[in-house]
């Protein structure tokens, strides 16, 4: 087994209004110097040690992400 | 004419989309979302809610339903279908419709009767109506911002394509206004609007939703 992790974010030039509420609050909580967050998705897969990068792609562009609004990384990491 | 209206777990407008269809003259008939069959339906609506609970995306998962599948094959024959809302967002998941749906710009839910703009009565969907003709419809979304990359918002424009656009402020930040688009051939229309609640002034603000259902029943008999 493989854990796999999968990271989706909002393209840059779509708008974030989760992120944005986020960093909106960051200064009301007395935190200052933020100047931009983003809110994204992280996915943690345990995979078979069978199954290929491309199957994971695959995954991730067809499922996990929708790539007209996001985009997408995977990485294979230690367990 | 036989109308199929979908149900997933967790849709929520199935009933009135049916009632619609009635109301309009034709027959409705409930299709579900694990079966591999449209039950022989002329056209297909697709409803609102919150199928599968929207986890994951909106229709992110009920995209892959088996019905959706038989949907996708025989919206590519030609069939007549329409997404309302969470219908919407799944035509778009299932690339039917071109763009996607975010979260609302000022993050709250919306739930409002709508001024709508009809910008395109040439789909099997709305030539019942008057191309600028304005109807009043319910809006009731919290994931209603239509996005789209520079260049399919310049084709849609350019062919026609957006079916309906918000009238005064823009209740949710969509690109261009967009409330609602069509297919290249005018055969699949999305919108996020509730035209279905809409059919009658007795149980909503107006009844200027029930000419999407009579253009359809119009559309099929003519065909």
């Amino acid at each position: 087994m493989a854990r796999v992790v999968v990271d989706v974010m909002p393209k840059p030039e779509i708008l974030d209004p989760q992120g944005q509420a986020v960093a909106n609050a960051l200064p009301r909580l007395g935190f200052d110097g933020i100047t931009s967050v983003r809110q994204g998705k992280h996915f943690e897969l345990e995979v078979a040690d069978d199954v290929d990068d491309a199957t994971l792609a695959k995954i991730a562009e067809t499922f996990l992400a929708n790539p007209v609004i996001e985009d997408w990384v995977v990485r294979r990491v230690e367990a | 004419m036989r109308v199929g209206v979908i149900t997933f777990p967790g849709t929520l407008d199935d009933v009135d989309a049916a009632r619609a269809v009635r109301y309009a003259g034709g027959e409705a008939v409930s299709l579900w979302h694990a079966d591999h069959d449209l039950k022989n339906v002329d056209a297909v609506i697709v409803p609102g809610g919150f199928s599968y609970g929207d986890y994951l995306r909106c229709g992110a998962i009920a995209r892959f339903a088996p019905v959706m599948q038989e949907v996708v094959d025989a919206a590519k024959k030609g069939m007549p279908v329409l997404g309302i809302c969470n219908g919407f967002q799944i035509l778009c998941e299932a690339h039917l419709l071109p763009g996607a749906l975010i979260r609302n710009h000022k993050l709250h839910f919306v739930c409002r009767d709508q001024w709508l703009k009809v910008e395109n009565n040439e789909t099997a969907w709305t030539s019942r109506y008057d191309k600028g003709a304005e109807i009043l419809v319910p809006l009731k979304s919290g994931e209603g911002g239509y996005q789209a990359d520079r260049s399919t918002l310049d084709e849609l424009e350019g062919e026609g394509r957006v079916v309906f656009r918000y009238v005064g402020e823009n209740p949710n930040g969509s690109r261009n206004d967009i409330a609602g688009i069509t297919s290249a051939n005018g055969r699949v229309v999305g919108l996020m609007p509730h035209p279905e609640h809409a059919i009658d002034a007795l149980t909503g603000p107006t009844d200027d939703g029930l000419g999407m259902f009579l253009s359809l029943v119009d559309s099929v008999v003519t065909a």
